[in-house]
């Protein structure tokens, strides 16, 4: 569903509204609503973040979300009930460190299927770090989608895209995720280089956290991804955040 | 994998570079700069002579004449207490800021448990002329406050750690953190044989000096090898450094001892190869506490430098393969190796090292008179007294 969806987009000349959010958080009963609040008000994928003990890559925001997801007793087989319970019909991407998944066992990836998600990103499984479990995850049900950076080299980003489905994520600057105030200006470089090797539509993310930015990166890129505003916004209040959601995407659709 | 420069760093299934890809290129960077350093003999004779003239290596090899009698045993014991700074720490914290000299990186990262690691890396910036940023959990400070006065003293910046079990683990995590936001100007100096390749490789290469001493110091006391080497398991730098060069020597005994703290049944430990399932935490395949959906238990021990949920991938392997045995000792067994070691042979170890001297003593009549026990004394235990000072007002 996620490889058609970007399809359809691209095919519209639409640019992807991309909005994560960490499953369980601020609770578990107002993440499902989240979770349809902001389908409703025109994302086109929404990430589920699997909530993780130590997530590296993170930054405060998403630390804290995890952590009160956590508290709150999530873990992937709760996420993936959550997913279940939203029956929304956008694609769902997991969003999950690897020690979760490895800890489910090789039946996750059907059980994620079954519950309704549609592709699945890892945060610490960069190509080639592990061609056995890349292969399980590559031939399993969900589309892979992998991550770029700023720093990778033309020729890997290469291969990455040869080795990914459904969309390439580019992480926009160095760092972990958080908010930014401003768009890094070697991000148009970057994504030229990395859509002269790929073939697949390249969303980016990391630090994006206003209409105003998201409208920029829109301009660039084949899809916008917003996480820790989100995160930020749903902790105090749903329906701010899905307010939030509205405004991006007119943001996008006007870019 | 195809590109070429590509570590995939692994020790049997252990290992490996589970990393954002962002560190990717910083690793591949890191990896080649190693290699290319180790084959360069000016970087070789620089290390080797502040190893000698500023770390005062070799470290001693000691009789525990007293120590031997009580277990009936011959007894060694490998100085790196005696080390500038007071641990093993120096000896990979000096060769990493050598390193990170040599590729052009000004700014260092470390994360520190005990403060050992870091005190050895604020030193080496100090010497060097690096600008050192240190991260600590919370609970660390507090713990182990001369050690953060001696960093901050050596011109370092301390950076406290809130998140998760402020401790050695989420110190690690924030440096991870940094490092991915920093690593075109930033070296990250990991503290032991743990992290993504190539560190578990370079650590252990640059704390293999222990070994190599210590086995060409017994031959020469002895006449002959070691019947068991042992040592204590945080990450497992220090025992790795003392093991390395006896791998192939298949009749020597090896023994890593992990932190049982209050009990391995308790729940509350460090004793990640006794009680823990592979996974990946901080960029490596290893042994791990983890729950049932694979969430890190928070690990406990009495010594900061122990109190780690995960080890070394290259243990792993050793404990798998069988060349190695793994054992544990409680917060209790190692508050009295603390005080025995002192009062046999007037060496107070640290807190960490504390729980090998505490295994060895309670293993009397497992060797033969003649039989000799190497044990590395990773560290000495003057960061310690305050601390155990302390808890023994409250149990008196
Ligand atoms: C004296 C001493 N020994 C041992 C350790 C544990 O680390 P490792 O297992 O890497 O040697 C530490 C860590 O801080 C230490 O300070």
């Amino acid at each position: 569903m996620l490889n058609e969806t970007m399809s359809s987009l691209r095919a519209a000349k639409r640019r992807a509204l991309v909005c994560y959010v960490t499953a369980g958080h601020p609770d578990p009963a107002r993440s499902v609503a989240l979770v349809q609040g902001i389908a409703a008000a025109g994302a086109d994928v929404i990430e589920l973040g699997v909530p993780f003990s130590d997530p590296v890559a993170d930054g405060p925001v998403i630390q804290g979300s995890s952590q009160m997801a956590l508290e709150a007793g999530m873990t992937l087989q709760k996420t993936l009930e959550l997913a279940a319970a939203t029956r929304v019909r956008v694609p769902l991407v997991l969003f999950s460190y690897l020690n979760p998944l490895l800890a489910a066992g090789p039946n996750v990836l059907q059980q994620a299927k079954d519950s309704g998600i549609s592709g699945l990103l890892v945060t610490d499984l960069p190509v080639g770090a592990d061609p056995e479990r890349e292969a399980w995850i590559g031939k399993g049900p969900l589309s892979f989608v992998r991550l770029v950076a700023p720093t990778t080299p033309t020729n890997r980003m290469k291969q990455i895209a040869s080795h990914g489905s459904g969309f390439v994520y580019l992480i926009s600057r160095l760092g972990v995720t958080g908010e930014r105030s401003d768009v890094s200006v070697d991000l148009p470089g970057t994504v030229e280089r990395l859509r002269s090797v790929c073939a697949l539509p390249i969303c980016v993310g990391f630090g994006v956290s206003s209409a105003a930015q998201a409208r920029a990166v829109a301009n660039m890129a084949d899809g916008v991804v917003v996480g820790s505003a989100l995160v930020r916004i749903a902790e105090r209040s749903v329906d701010e955040a899905v307010a939030f959601v509205r405004s991006l995407r007119s943001a996008i659709d006007a870019a | 994998m195809t590109a070429a420069t590509h570590d995939t760093g692994r020790f049997g299934p252990f290992g490996g570079q589970y990393v954002p890809e962002t560190l990717i290129p910083a690793l591949d960077e890191l990896t080649a700069a190693y290699d290319a350093a180790m084959r360069d003999t000016r970087f070789t004779s620089v290390l080797d002579e502040m190893l000698a003239t500023y770390v005062g290596r070799p470290s001693a090899l000691t009789e525990a004449p007293n120590f031997s009698a009580h277990i009936g045993a011959r007894v060694l014991l490998k100085r790196e207490d005696l080390n500038h700074t007071g641990a093993h720490k120096i000896n990979n914290a000096l060769a990493q800021a050598l390193l990170a000299k040599r590729m052009g990186k000004q700014r260092i990262i470390a994360e520190t448990g005990a403060g050992q690691h870091g005190v050895a890396t604020a030193t080496a910036c100090a010497r060097l002329g690096l600008d050192c940023v240190v991260y600590m959990g919370e609970e660390d400070m507090r713990r182990q406050a001369l050690n953060v006065f001696r960093m901050k003293l050596m011109g370092a910046e301390v950076v406290p750690v809130t998140s998760g079990t402020r401790t050695l683990k989420d110190a690690t995590s924030e440096a991870i953190r940094d490092w991915v936001g920093t690593c075109d100007h930033s070296y990250y100096i990991i503290g032991s044989v743990v992290g993504p390749a190539p560190y578990p490789r370079m650590v252990r290469d640059f704390q293999a000096i222990i070994g190599r001493e210590a086995r060409a110091q017994v031959l020469e006391r002895a006449g002959k090898l070691p019947t068991s080497v042992v040592a204590c398991i945080g990450g497992g730098s220090n025992a790795m450094g003392v093991f390395h060069a006896f791998v192939p020597d298949t009749g020597v005994e090896l023994v890593g001892v992990e932190a049982a703290g209050k009990g391995l049944e308790t729940g509350e430990h460090s004793a990640s190869l006794a009680c823990g399932k592979p996974g990946v935490l901080h960029g490596a395949m290893s042994y791990l506490l983890q729950d049932a959906s694979g969430q890190v238990y928070p690990a406990h021990s009495v010594s900061a430098g122990l109190d780690y949920p995960g080890v070394g991938p290259e243990h792993s392997w050793l404990k798998d393969s069988g060349r190695a045995t793994y054992v544990s000792c409680t917060d209790a067994d190692a508050l009295n190796g603390f005080g025995l070691l002192a009062r046999l042979e007037g060496v107070i170890p640290a807190l960490e090292t504390a729980h090998a001297v505490a295994w060895i003593a309670a293993q009397r009549g497992r060797w033969a008179a003649d039989d000799v026990v190497l044990l590395c004394v990773s560290g000495r235990g003057d960061k310690d007294v305050a601390q155990v000072a302390q808890m023994d007002t409250f149990s008196a």
